[in-house]
């Protein structure tokens, strides 16, 4: 059995991936499957942003995959690199390149590194991997399109911890300072970091009262649930125009659809093998959709 | 050199729209006859480098030009890992400008001595570096590194420099040394701003009958290779001066590429000892404590002479 028809066993082909909930399924699948593989970090944090990415790729995202360097596109920037696995499967998935070729995840000689490259991989827009990078590269991509009166969308996906970085309050600056009108950062707000909850660490709280006195348009949502994020998104494009950023702080659960991940710090590295794995097999398939 | 740079910016940016200026907030009475004439093509990022160089690799990355301003190490040393990650590795075509190479803030302190830059940046790949000696080397290089693609950093000096080239150069090619005036005893080679003192440096032991070749390096990586050999073939000494830390610069560059090459030429380093200077002065007054001001530069090159003199009597 190739890699692929071991993922998408029991499904009724072909598989919805315009389905956010089909496609979130998957992302988490592959994403045990891939660290599993490769013994690989940061299931947490891929299984966090599940949802996130699928209801970006699956009802957001303006791509084509079969012309990934569209002009037109909208542009996506993971700015938390080290979940890059969300982004390989999710792009795999909805066409972007061969969902095979996720099982080289890692390896040696691979082009999918552990955290997201954009070097011959289609639909990857930027690499990052060293936090705090995403959002001032994201905000040149909007003033870019502004400047040339582009009327698509620029999205950064960050994670909570990674807002310890001073540079992602910088671009916060610049973003509204210059009118970013149709940028949208989405922050994955699983409330934990490398090795605590932010909240014993940096803490951020009141974080989205923190992006407001930036002069960010803050909308907070269930970062799980896909008609919430649509919901939020849908709101994101009705402020172009307004002359604000907006920011959608997902709450999120660190390690979401693996009950002995959820909240538990040690999935931020700890790679599922043995027990493990076939434990957390067992309860992803108990949802899949 | 400041000012030879914004002159020609202007004309560049004339000729093309998608050039923009980036400051981090710095360039005041510099940067106003461009922000005055191309408002469009300005963007003040604040003080906030680290942004600036993410935001100059998006803007670059959507089809802009994009030059990032700044002094001393800001430009540089401070937004480091964005230059590595967001700019070079992205291909980005963004050129890093610092006005203030070496001691021009000599008197500002240690912060503002940037004397480990052209170092750090030659270690980094997919970036080429420019290190030009005087107004008309500047005037030569902008050009070509606007045309040259992917990331690229420019070392300026400061404003108010002598031009040193007796004429405009013409169709300067990237990575080209040039020789500004023949010798037959001994050569010095220099990056940057320094080509003052290494050219008085030569006036001086001319007066004691040493003729001694210049060559300045207006790109520091790629590096002249051909031009180095033929030195190292022709003279017993090169001596390489750098307003610099002496590793990992010029004249680390011309030793790799003459040992690489089995060469049996010499190299005298002329630059920083690896030290901070805690002590502040007038750019001339820390290049003359430092011994790289041209009295030192002649003094070294004539003890080289003498101490190869007595080896082979």
């Amino acid at each position: 059995m190739t890699y692929t028809e071991k993922i998408h066993q029991g499904f009724t082909h072909p598989i919805d991936t315009a389905d956010p909930r089909t496609l979130a399924w998957l992302i988490r699948r592959h994403g045990l499957e891939m660290t599993h593989l490769s013994r690989g970090s940061h299931i947490g944090a891929i299984f966090s942003l599940a949802e996130i990415m699928a209801t970006l790729y699956a009802r957001v995202l303006q791509v084509r995959p079969q012309e990934p360097d569209w002009p037109g596109r909208d542009r996506l920037i993971l700015s938390k690199g080290h979940a890059g696995a969300a982004v390989y499967a999710a792009l795999a998935e909805r066409g972007f390149f061969q969902v095979e070729e996720l099982k080289t995840h890692y390896a040696d000689g691979s082009r999918l590194s552990g955290h997201v490259s954009h070097k011959g991989i289609p639909g990857v827009e930027f690499s990052t991997g060293s936090l705090g990078h995403g959002l001032a590269v994201a905000a040149g991509m909007a003033l870019a399109a502004q400047k040339d009166g582009q009327t698509h969308r620029v999205y950064c996906v960050l994670g909570d911890g990674e807002c310890d970085e001073g540079a992602v309050w910088e671009a916060a600056l610049i973003a509204h300072q210059f009118r970013l009108d149709r940028l949208v950062a989405v922050v994955d707000h699983n409330k934990m970091q490398s090795l605590d909850f932010c909240e014993n660490t940096l803490s951020l709280s009141p974080f989205a009262e923190k992006w407001r006195t930036f002069g960010w348009n803050a909308i907070e949502a269930d970062g799980h649930d896909v008609d919430a994020l649509e919901s939020a998104f849908d709101q994101a494009r009705q402020n172009a125009g307004t002359g604000k950023p907006t920011v959608i702080i997902a709450h999120t659960v660190k390690g979401k659809g693996v009950s002995f991940m959820e909240n538990n710090i040690l999935w931020h590295y700890r790679t599922p093998q043995g027990e493990e794995y076939d434990a957390a097999l067992k309860e992803l398939e108990a949802q899949r959709p | 050199m400041r000012d030879a740079f914004t002159r020609v910016l202007q004309r560049l940016a004339a000729e093309d729209p998608n050039l923009l200026l980036v400051t981090g907030d710095l360039g005041f009475g510099v940067l106003k006859p461009f922000w005055e004439a191309y408002p469009d093509q300005f963007i003040n990022a604040g003080i906030a480098e680290q942004a600036m160089t993410g935001l100059a690799a998006g803007l670059a990355r959507e089809g802009k030009t994009v030059l990032t301003y700044s002094i001393g190490n800001f430009p540089t040393l401070r937004c480091l890992e964005q230059i590595r990650n967001d700019c070079a590795y992205h291909d980005a075509n963004v050129k890093i400008v610092c006005v203030g190479g070496g001691f021009v803030y000599g008197s500002l302190g240690m912060s503002h001595h940037a004397t480990e830059d052209m170092a750090i940046l030659r270690a980094l790949p997919q970036v080429t570096v420019f290190t030009p000696g005087d107004p008309a080397e500047v005037e030569a290089v902008v050009p070509v590194m606007i045309r040259t693609p992917g990331t690229c950093y420019l070392r300026l000096g400061r404003g108010g420099e002598p031009t040193l080239h007796q004429a405009p150069i013409e169709n300067y090619r990237l990575g080209q040394g040039l020789t500004l005036r023949p010798g037959r005893d001994i050569a010095l080679l220099s990056a940057g701003g320094i080509l003052t003192q290494t050219m008085s440096a030569a006036a001086l032991l001319a007066q004691k009958g040493i003729e001694a070749e210049v060559v300045s390096f207006p790109t520091l990586k790629p590096i002249d290779r051909e031009l180095i050999l033929a030195l190292g073939r022709r003279f017993p000494w090169l001596v390489c001066v750098e307003e610099h830390t002496v590793i990992g610069g010029l004249g680390s560059a011309v030793c790799e590429v003459l040992a690489e090459a089995g060469s049996p030429c010499r190299v005298c380093r002329i630059g920083m000892p690896d030290v901070y200077s805690s002590i502040v002065g007038t750019q001339q007054y820390l290049r003359g404590r430092y011994g790289m001001d041209d009295a030192a530069i002649a003094r070294r090159a004539e003890e080289l002479l003498q101490s190869t003199e007595e080896a082979q009597p």
